[in-house]
C-alpha cells in the first residue's frame, strides 16, 4: 500500500455563530435538523477518509451536499469546525499562516468551477501568477508558464485575455495555472460543470491523459455521477454533509450502501462501468471453455463474445494465468438484473 | 369599496394628501409672519424670543408651533464656531520649535498640525508648479535665499510649453496609442495658443497633487471598510451626507482650519473626492467572485499579495470609475476653490463670471473639460496597459519614448532660445504665451450672446415676465405657505407608505433637523427651485433619452454629450443665462435645468439599455409594435433605474440651485455664500450644508427604498 497523502478524521464544518460550542455539546452526534433550528447550518458531518498517493478520489453529491465545503476544509480555505486533517502527516489545522502559505505554494493546486481567472491578466500571466507570487523571476516564470500553455494545448493564445476565450479554453488555463507550481496534491472543484457536454467529454479525456502522465494525488468534486464513474479510483458519495458511501466505482454500482446511492446507480449502464474482474467467480472451476478474457476488460467490449459461448469462460490476468471464471448468464444478470421493477 | 380593496396603496396616498391639505388650510398664516425671519444671528429686536442652550444665546421670532417650529437647533452653528475656535486657538497648547525665530513657541497642537499639513501640501504643489512654470520656492525650501543669491544659475525657468505638450503626447502614446497622443497634443496646443497656459498649469499642478492623494486615501479607506464591518458602519453615514452636501459648504470650515490658498483647496478637494472613491472601492471589492479570491489564496498569496495583485486588479472596473469620479470632483473643486484663493483656471472663470464675459468663461471652461478628459483617459489607459514578454526588441525600440522625449526636450529648449531672438522685446511665444496674448474667440461669443439679446429682447423679456409672474412667484408662495407640521406629516407619511416605519423615522429625523434649524423658510425656497428644475429636467431627460435610445448610434452620441456637459464647470452655465434673463430666479432655474438634465438623460438611456434582449424577442414574437413594446415592457422594467436617475437629478439640481446664489437667490445658498465672507461663518456654512444634504437625503432615502422594493418585485435586483 502506498503512503497516505490526505487523511481526515471526523471532520465537521458547521456554519453559524455558536457552531463550535454546539458541536462540543453534541458529542459528535450532529443532527442537521436540530442544528438548523438553532441557526446553524451543517456543511460537513463527520467525514473520515484517506487518500493515497497517486490516487484520484472523486467526491460526488448534489448541490448543497457539502462536497465543496469538504474540499475547502481540506485546502483550508475555510477552517473546519472540528476534527483533524493531515496533509502528508502534517496537521493542517495547526499550521500558522506562513506555513499554510508555504504549503499552498509548494504542494497544492486548485481548479475552480467558474475558472476564477484573473480578468486583468493574459493567459500566460494567469498561469505564471502562482510562480510570481512565490517570487520566481519574471523570465523563469514566463518560460515555465509557456510550457504549461503547451501542455494544455493553448499555444498561440498565450497573449489572449480570459474574456477572449471560450469556456473550455478558460478551464484549460485554470488547469495549467493549478499545475504551474508542480503541486503534489491537486484539488478540482467541479472543473467541467460549467462546460458544454461535448467539451466536457473532451476535457475529461484530456484530464485522464494528464493524470496518466503526472500521477498526482487528486480530490475531484462533481455532481455528475457518470463523470465520477469515468474518472475515479474511488468515489465518495455525499448527502447533507454525510459521506454515504466511499468505495470503488464497481462496488458502488454493485453494492450500493444506502437507498440514496442506489438511486444513482439504477440508471448506470453497468456494462460500460464494470470490468470482468468485478463480476467473475473466483472459486476454481474445471469446466472451462476455450475462450479466455482479460480480467481488466470492460464488460461491454467482451459481452458479445462471452454470450455466444455455451461453456463457462475463463478469466485471465495479463500474464495469462487463470484467475477466475464467468458464466454467460452472469453477464445477462449483471446488465439487466438486480434493478427495481418498472425503472 | 371594491376599488379600495383593489388599490389599497392608492387610497393610502390619497388619504395622506387629504390630511396634508386639510392641515395646510387649517393652519393660518400668522399676521406677524414675514419671509425674512430673524436668524440665529446677532440682530437684536425686542420682539424676538430668546433661549439659552449650553450657554449660547439664540434669538428668534416665535410663531405658532404648527406654522413654524422654533429654531431649537439655532445654537448648533454658534457652538460649532466656538468649538472650532477653541480647538484651533486654545486646545492643548504645546511647545514647538520655530525655525525662523530660533526659539520655542507655545502653540495649540491642532494649529501646529494644520500648519505642518499646509506646509507639506504647499510644498507638493509648488514642486510641480515650478517644474511647469518655473520658480524658486522649492529650492529655497531645501536651502536658503542666500544660497540662491550665491548661485544665480539655479534660477531655472519653467519648461517651455512645447516640451510639456510633446511630453503629454509621448506619454499618451506610450499608454494608449496614436489617438490619445493626438488628443493630448491638440489639447496642449489649444491651451497654449489661447493664452491659458499659466492658469492651466497652475490648475494642473493642483490636480496632480489632489487627485493622487484622494485616490490613495479613498482606496485605503475603502479597503479598510471592506475588511472591517465596524469601519464601514462608522464611515457610512459620513459618506452619505458627503454625497449630497453642496461642495462649497465645506469651504467655510476648511477656511478656518487651513486658511486661504491652494493648500486649503487640496485638503477640501480631498474631503469631497474621497467619499465617492471609498464607495466605489467597496462596491468593486464586494463584487469579486469568491472563487477568484480562493484562487488567489490557493496560489499562496499573502494578505498583501492578495490585496494588491488579486483583489484590487479584479475590482478595477469600479475602482476606475472611482478614479474618474475623483478627477471630475478635483476639477470642479479646482473652480470652486478659487473662492478661497486657489490660483488657476478657476480664478479666471470667477473673473469672467463677475465681468459677465461669456467668451472668456467658455475658453477657460473648455480648458478644464479638455484636461479633465485627457487625465481621465490617461489613467484609464494606464490601468489597462499590457506587458509584452515575448517581443524581441532592440535598444531603440525599447527606449524610443524616452529618446523621443529627450529629443523634443532639446528641440523645445532650442526653439525657446531661438524665440528670444525672434520675438525681441515682446513675448517669447515659443516659451510661454501669456494670458490675454493668445488667440481668443471671446469676442465672437460675447457678440453672439449680445446679438441674441438684442434680437430677441422683447420675447425674452415677455417670457421671463410671464414665467416669473405666473409660474414661479405663485409656486414659491405656495411652498412658503406650507405649515411646518403639514410638511412634516407629508414627508413622514410618504416615508411610511414607501418604506415602512424605518423609512418614516429616517425621513422624520432629517426633516426635523431642517425644521428646527433657523433656515426652514430658506429650505422651502431651495426646495421650490429644485422641484421646478427637477420636473422640467426629468421631462426633457426622459423624452430625449427615450428618443435617442431608439437608435444605437444616437444613444452613444448622447452619452458622449452627457460626459462633456458634466465635466464642463457648472459655473459657466450661469453666465449666458444671467446675460439673457438677468438676476432672476429664471436664470438660476435654466442653469439648473441644463445641468440636471444630464443625469436624467443618462439614466434613461442606461435603464432602457439594461432591459434584457430575451424580453425584446419575446415581445416581438407576441406581436407588439414599437410603442407597445416601449410602454408595456421597456418602461416598466427600466423604471427603477430611471428613478435612480431622478435621484441623481435631484442631487445635481440642488447643487446647481446652491451655486445659483452667485446670481442672487434667497435660499440656503445665499446664506452659504454669506458665510464664506463671514469670519464666524464656519458653523453657519456647515449647518447650511448639512441642511441641503438632508433635503437630498430625504429624497434619496425614499427613492432608493422604493427602487429596491420595485426591483425585488420585478426580480431584477
Amino acid at each position: 500500500m502506498s503512503e497516505t497523502v490526505i487523511k481526515c478524521e471526523s471532520v465537521y464544518k458547521i456554519f453559524g455563530e455558536n457552531a463550535k460550542k454546539m458541536l462540543e455539546e453534541s458529542n459528535g452526534n450532529v443532527d442537521a435538523k436540530t442544528f438548523q433550528e438553532k441557526g446553524c447550518i451543517v456543511g460537513v458531518n463527520n467525514a473520515s477518509f484517506e487518500v493515497a498517493k497517486g490516487e484520484m478520489l472523486v467526491v460526488m453529491g448534489l448541490s448543497g451536499s457539502g462536497k465543496s465545503t469538504l474540499l475547502r476544509c481540506i485546502s483550508r480555505l475555510t477552517d473546519a469546525t472540528g476534527g483533524k486533517i493531515f496533509i502528508e502527516g502534517q496537521d493542517l489545522l495547526e499550521l500558522n499562516n506562513k506555513e499554510l502559505i508555504e504549503l499552498r505554494r509548494s504542494k497544492m493546486g486548485m481548479v475552480f468551477q467558474s475558472f476564477a481567472l484573473l480578468p486583468h491578466k493574459t493567459v500566460v500571466e494567469n498561469i505564471a501568477f502562482p510562480l510570481q507570487i512565490k517570487g520566481t523571476k519574471t523570465e523563469d516564470s514566463i518560460n515555465r508558464a509557456m510550457e504549461m500553455v503547451k501542455l494544455v494545448g493553448l499555444d498561440g493564445r498565450e497573449n489572449y485575455f480570459p474574456r477572449e476565450l471560450s469556456g473550455g479554453q478558460q478551464q484549460r488555463v485554470g488547469i495549467a495555472r493549478s499545475l504551474a507550481v508542480e503541486p503534489d496534491i491537486w484539488f478540482l472543484d467541479e472543473p467541467f460543470s460549467a462546460l458544454d457536454p461535448l467539451i466536457r467529454k473532451e476535457m475529461q479525456d484530456e484530464f485522464l491523459r494528464l493524470q496518466e502522465k503526472l500521477q498526482k494525488t487528486i480530490m475531484f468534486i462533481t455532481h455528475d455521477f457518470d463523470e465520477a464513474l469515468k474518472l475515479a479510483d474511488r468515489i465518495a458519495i455525499m448527502k447533507d454533509g454525510i459521506i454515504e458511501q466511499l468505495d470503488t466505482p464497481a462496488n458502488i454500482v454493485l453494492n450500493p450502501a444506502t437507498e440514496y446511492v442506489r438511486k444513482f446507480t439504477e440508471e448506470v449502464p453497468r456494462e460500460k462501468v464494470l470490468v470482468i474482474e468485478d463480476v467473475m467467480d473466483t472459486t476454481s472451476n474445471d469446466n472451462l471453455g476455450d475462450l479466455k478474457v482479460l480480467k481488466d476488460e470492460i464488460i461491454e467490449n467482451v459481452a458479445e463474445k462471452i454470450l455466444t459461448q455455451e461453456k463457462i469462460v475463463a478469466v485471465v490476468d495479463s500474464e495469462n494465468n487463470i484467475v477466475g471464471s464467468i458464466k454467460p448468464s452472469k453477464i445477462i444478470d449483471t446488465v439487466f438484473g438486480g434493478r427495481k421493477n418498472g425503472s | 369599496m371594491e376599488y379600495l380593496k383593489k388599490y389599497p396603496k392608492l387610497f393610502q396616498w390619497l388619504f395622506l394628501l387629504v390630511v396634508f391639505f386639510a392641515l395646510c388650510f387649517a393652519i393660518d398664516v400668522p399676521e406677524t409672519y414675514k419671509f425674512i425671519r430673524g436668524q440665529a444671528e446677532f440682530v437684536k429686536d425686542p420682539n424676538q424670543s430668546v433661549y439659552f442652550f449650553l450657554g449660547k444665546e439664540v434669538r428668534y421670532y416665535a410663531f405658532d408651533v404648527f406654522w413654524r417650529l422654533p429654531p431649537l437647533l439655532g445654537w448648533l452653528p454658534i457652538w460649532i464656531n466656538d468649538s472650532l475656535f477653541f480647538l484651533m486657538n486654545e486646545w492643548m497648547p504645546m511647545e514647538f520649535w520655530n525655525e525662523d525665530t530660533q526659539e520655542f513657541k507655545t502653540r495649540p497642537i491642532l494649529l501646529q498640525i494644520s500648519r505642518n499639513l499646509t506646509a507639506f501640501m504647499t510644498f507638493l504643489i509648488e514642486l510641480i508648479r515650478e517644474i511647469l512654470l518655473g520658480g524658486l520656492e522649492t529650492i529655497v525650501a531645501f536651502t536658503s535665499w542666500d544660497f540662491i543669491d550665491a548661485y544665480p544659475w539655479l534660477e531655472l525657468p519653467g519648461l517651455p510649453w512645447t516640451i510639456v505638450a510633446a511630453g503629454a503626447a509621448i506619454l499618451s502614446y506610450k499608454l494608449s496609442g496614436k489617438g490619445l497622443a493626438l488628443f493630448a497634443g491638440l489639447t496642449m496646443i489649444y491651451i497654449s495658443i489661447f493664452g491659458q497656459w499659466k492658469p492651466s498649469m497652475q490648475t494642473l499642478s493642483f490636480i496632480l497633487v489632489a487627485a493622487p492623494l484622494s485616490f490613495i486615501f479613498g482606496l485605503g479607506l475603502g479597503i479598510a471598510a471592506y475588511k472591517s464591518k465596524r469601519v464601514e458602519k462608522a464611515l457610512y453615514p459620513i459618506l452619505l451626507v458627503m454625497q449630497t452636501m453642496p461642495q462649497y459648504a465645506v469651504l467655510v470650515p476648511a477656511l478656518v482650519l487651513f486658511g486661504v490658498g491652494d493648500h486649503a483647496a487640496v485638503i477640501i478637494t480631498m474631503v469631497v473626492a474621497v467619499p465617492p472613491m471609498i464607495l466605489l472601492t467597496i462596491l468593486g471589492l464586494r463584487a469579486i467572485p469568491p472563487e477568484v479570491i480562493e484562487a488567489g489564496r490557493m496560489s499562496g498569496c499573502t494578505n498583501w499579495q492578495l490585496m494588491l495583485k488579486v483583489l484590487i486588479p479584479t475590482a478595477r472596473r469600479d475602482i476606475l470609475i472611482g478614479v474618474n469620479q475623483v478627477i471630475m470632483v478635483c476639477f470642479s473643486m479646482a473652480v470652486i476653490s478659487a473662492f478661497i484663493g486657489a490660483k488657476g483656471l478657476g480664478f479666471n472663470l470667477l473673473l469672467a463670471l463677475n465681468q459677465l464675459n461669456i467668451g472668456l468663461a467658455l475658453e477657460a471652461g473648455l480648458c478644464i473639460s479638455l484636461i479633465a478628459i485627457l487625465l481621465d483617459k490617461m489613467s484609464l489607459a494606464w490601468a489597462n496597459k499590457q506587458t509584452d514578454y515575448f517581443g524581441n526588441l532592440t535598444f531603440f525600440q525599447r527606449n524610443k519614448n524616452v529618446i523621443f522625449f529627450a529629443a523634443s526636450f532639446v528641440i523645445g529648449i532650442i526653439l525657446a532660445y531661438v524665440g528670444t531672438f525672434i520675438f525681441k522685446g515682446s513675448f517669447n511665444y515659443l516659451f510661454e504665451i501669456p494670458h490675454n496674448k493668445g488667440i481668443s474667440t471671446a469676442d465672437f461669443w460675447n457678440k453672439g450672446v449680445d446679438w441674441i439679446f438684442d434680437t430677441f429682447f422683447v420675447y425674452i423679456k415677455a417670457f421671463n415676465t410671464w414665467l416669473i409672474q405666473d409660474v414661479l412667484q405663485p409656486m414659491r408662495a405656495l411652498y412658503l405657505r406650507m405649515p411646518a407640521v403639514a410638511t412634516l406629516v407629508l414627508a413622514v407619511g410618504a416615508g411610511y407608505l414607501i418604506g415602512g416605519i424605518r423609512s418614516a423615522l429616517v425621513v422624520a429625523a432629517l426633516t426635523l433637523f431642517i425644521a428646527l434649524s433657523p433656515w426652514w423658510d430658506r429650505a422651502l425656497v431651495t426646495l421650490y427651485m429644485a422641484t421646478f428644475g427637477v420636473v422640467i429636467s426629468c421631462l426633457i431627460g426622459f423624452t430625449v433619452g427615450t428618443l435617442c435610445f431608439q437608435n444605437k448610434k444616437s444613444a452613444a452620441f448622447m452619452l458622449g454629450v452627457c460626459d462633456i456637459f458634466q465635466t464642463f464647470p457648472s459655473f459657466v452655465y450661469l453666465i449666458p443665462v444671467m446675460m439673457l434673463f438677468g438676476i432672476t430666479d429664471t436664470s438660476v432655474l435654466i442653469a439648473v435645468i441644463v445641468y440636471a438634465t444630464i443625469p436624467a438623460t443618462r439614466y434613461t438611456i442606461e435603464g432602457l439599455r439594461s432591459v434584457p434582449v430575451g424580453l425584446h424577442e419575446a415581445a416581438t414574437m407576441s406581436g407588439v409594435n414599437k410603442l407597445q413594446r416601449l410602454t408595456k415592457i421597456e418602461f416598466p422594467l427600466a423604471f427603477p433605474h430611471m428613478m435612480l436617475g431622478l435621484n441623481q437629478t435631484i442631487v445635481f439640481a440642488l447643487f446647481m440651485v446652491i451655486i445659483g446664489a452667485f446670481i442672487g437667490t434667497e435660499d440656503l445658498g445665499q446664506y452659504i455664500l454669506k458665510a464664506l465672507s463671514d469670519k464666524n461663518g464656519a458653523g453657519i456654512g456647515l449647518t447650511l450644508g448639512i441642511c441641503v444634504a438632508f433635503i437630498g437625503l430625504i429624497f434619496d432615502n425614499l427613492i432608493r427604498t422604493w427602487v429596491e422594493k420595485r426591483k425585488k418585485h420585478l426580480g431584477i435586483a
